[in-house]
């Protein structure tokens, strides 16, 4: 009795919401986009769901995707699965559409010839699994990204660095000013992440594809990775001391002037963004360090669980047409500080940074990223390895490059 | 029931038999079951999932190469060796100036039985801001003019671990000292007096006398801190998350990182299987010590 009345009451009120013919939906969507860059992002994403008639029900899981992803994960398998949820495409979620719990996307895709709208093609290979589609990529994102604050420089009496070397080179001048030189917080995955972009830079392309995609041990264990190795650890010695946990407070020490510079992705730009800080004047951000212009072709896509519920399953055909259509897209990427899944959108509004990234991706200097090329195993040892290395000052450079080389041997 | 005919020896206390069965069921099938299963899959190389692939002892052999299983059991054994010894003793002498019939003996112990009603996530964060260089004790004793005051064990890992320890003695060696507290009040005063009047000193008395006596006490204290030794996970995720680096990495934090962040069940399961290992060693010569005089076990 008492559950009648709440639906008929349920029924009103979304009735009253939603003239619309549409039937009205509830679709949890769970992500991990909780700082204040992120969720203002995720909001449009929501705006443009709820207005197809539907209901977005937000599942931001706090704490980045490290603890988002176990929860997601034993969601799915454990028979509770959400209306779609945020991944990183590649091979986070390999296993779940190897078990057929993900929902194929394939009809739709060809239906709204994804395979044309999405650039660069690559990534909707990393959707991809024995050729039919499972995710819709959202965004770009790469990591390759140096942001440094104007300010900091400025008061060490230094020109703002155009490239990692020169950046090495700042480092105890930016000491003496009592301004940390490079911020890098606690979480795992940072130190690592700082790893992967310094062999992408340092390194270059094809030295870093040959780690990762070809897993060559030897490779990993010789000269050309030392060099790397060599940059890490004058990385490590420029982040001593930054005794902060979150990459958004590392990003704020930047913000502040308190810190030179961050290696962290295309997302810290969401935050400067937040602060009101304008690139090129109060920031400056230099794409592959300023030594290899490279974009990798990460980011964020949806899954969709398989459900039983047929009106469910509808309402995730549409969310996986709004998520691509050109409209979500320019007003989700502006605020995310990401670039656009599909070449054709217009992004004027975008910024001095993002403009940079376009025109790499426009040059299709494009290459993958761990997400696509490594198990999360393997992503994990790596973590364990190089926050050992960034936290312990006394670790030798030959210990951690040959204990890389071992993880890289046995990689899958 | 017809009680007609003489019960036979299943059928008495029949009531309390049907009443243990669910807790038999959850034993037998969670417990047992649960331990077995997980043994067995510790053989696979399942990866996000449970799937039937042997591959012998290549968990193990990996678990044992890996840094960061092996700093995990030595700061296991640094924290556990000094937390039971450290909550035993401040515990049981918190517990004897107690019961030197002191005035507000009832506000004491609801203070230092306080924090014990706290998470250890609660306790985790308290202390991570009570050990922050900035704005914790270094950052107060400096700002009181003593400005080369250092205390900063979160961020120095030759030392985080007993950051971890300071904070896990705050939070339970409250209910330690209650349960010493209850052993004390158990001990019959004529034993006391029986000791005055032989002119045993004190502390003489407390060390050969009352301890023995407390014997029951020490054992269930010792199966409770013993427990907590060995899952210590929450205090860890909260105060440090395993940092700096990996310096304060225990082995429960492995099992949980490898088998859900990593997603290599096979890998967890092979960890969590060498710490019921590791308790069984334990258990094992302490229960034959303990029961074997009695009967076999």
């Amino acid at each position: 009795m008492r559950y009648q009345l709440m639906t008929a009451a349920l029924a009103a009120t979304v009735a009253l919401q939603f003239a619309g013919p549409a039937a009205a939906t509830d679709l949890e969507v769970t992500h991990w986009w909780t700082s204040g860059g992120e969720a203002a992002a995720v909001a449009e994403l929501a705006k443009a769901f709820d207005a197809t008639g539907n209901h977005w029900v937000d599942g931001a899981i706090a704490g980045s995707g490290g603890t988002a992803r176990p929860i997601m994960i034993s969601r799915i398998t454990g028979g509770d699965p959400m209306g779609a949820t945020q991944f990183n495409h590649g091979r986070q979620a390999e296993e779940l559409v190897q078990a057929g719990l993900m929902r194929d996307l394939t009809d739709l895709a060809t239906k709204e010839k994804w395979t044309e709208i999405v650039q660069p093609k690559s990534l909707l290979d990393g959707c991809t699994l024995d050729g039919k589609i499972y995710c819709v990529p959202v965004n770009i994102h790469s990591w390759q990204w140096l942001w440094l604050s104007n300010a900091a420089f400025e008061k060490a009496g230094v020109p703002v660095p155009k490239n990692w070397n020169e950046y090495v080179a700042a480092a105890p001048a930016l000491e003496k000013a009592g301004i940390q030189p490079l911020a890098v917080g606690g979480q795992p995955w940072q130190a690592s992440g700082a790893f992967d972009v310094l062999l992408a830079a340092v390194g270059g392309t094809d030295a870093f594809l040959k780690v990762y995609k070809d897993k060559d041990a030897e490779f990993a264990a010789g000269p050309e990775v030392a060099k790397v190795f060599k940059a890490a650890d004058d990385a490590r010695k420029m982040a001593k001391n930054t005794n902060v946990q979150d990459w958004n407070q590392a990003t704020n020490l930047v913000i502040t002037g308190k810190a030179g510079g961050q290696i962290m992705g295309d997302w810290a730009q969401g935050e400067f963004q937040v602060a009101g800080q304008v690139a090129g004047k109060d920031y400056t951000c230099l794409p592959g360090l300023g030594l290899n212009e490279m974009i990798a072709t990460g980011g964020d896509a949806f899954y969709f669980p398989l459900l039983k519920d047929p009106e469910k399953s509808k309402a995730q055909e549409v969310l996986a047409h709004t998520l691509l259509d050109p409209k979500t897209q320019v007003a989700f990427n502006l605020k995310k500080g990401s670039l656009p899944v599909r070449g054709d959108v217009d992004l004027k509004a975008a910024n001095d940074c993002m403009k940079k990234g376009l025109e790499i991706l426009a040059k299709g200097n494009v290459m993958p990223w761990t997400d696509q090329l490594l198990s999360q195993d393997t992503q994990k040892q790596k973590e364990d390895l190089f926050s050992e290395f960034f936290a312990k000052q006394d670790m030798t450079v030959e210990d951690a490059q040959k204990r890389f080389a071992a993880i890289v041997g046995s990689a899958d | 029931m017809s009680k007609s005919e003489r019960p036979s020896q299943l059928f008495r206390n029949l009531n309390a038999k049907i009443a243990s069965i669910p807790m038999i069921f959850t034993a037998l099938v969670i417990f047992v079951g649960g331990t077995v299963w997980t043994v067995f899959y510790s053989f696979t190389n399942s990866k996000l999932l449970p799937r039937l692939h042997f591959v012998g002892l290549d968990q193990y052999y990996r678990l044992w190469a890996t840094p960061r299983w092996l700093i995990s059991i030595e700061n296991l054994l640094i924290y556990g060796v000094l937390s039971l010894v450290f909550s035993l003793v401040i515990g049981f002498l918190l517990a004897a100036l107690l019961d030197q019939k002191i005035r507000f003996e009832d506000t004491f112990r609801t203070i230092f039985l306080y924090p014990f009603a706290l998470s250890f996530i609660v306790t985790g964060l308290v202390w991570q801001w009570l050990l922050n260089p900035e704005f914790g004790i270094q950052g107060v004793v400096r700002s009181l003019g003593w400005t080369s005051f250092s205390f900063n064990p979160l961020y120095d890992s030759s030392i985080v671990i007993y950051g971890i320890l300071i904070a896990a003695l705050w939070q339970g060696t409250g209910l330690i000292m209650c349960l010493m507290l209850a052993g004390l009040r158990g001990i019959d005063e004529d034993i006391w007096k029986a000791a005055r009047v032989d002119g045993i000193p004190t502390w003489k008395t407390y060390l050969f006398i009352i301890i023995p006596m407390m014997r029951p006490v020490f054992i269930t204290t010792l199966v409770i801190v013993a427990s907590n030794i060995v899952r210590v996970y929450d205090l860890v995720v909260a105060q440090t998350s395993g940092g700096p680096g990996i310096a304060s990495e225990v082995p429960a934090k492995y099992v949980y990182d490898y088998m859900f962040f990593a997603q290599n069940l096979g890998q967890g399961f092979a960890a969590s299987t060498m710490m019921l290992l590791s308790v069984i060693i334990v258990i094992v010569p302490w229960a034959y010590l303990e029961f074997g005089g009695k009967k076999r076990v």
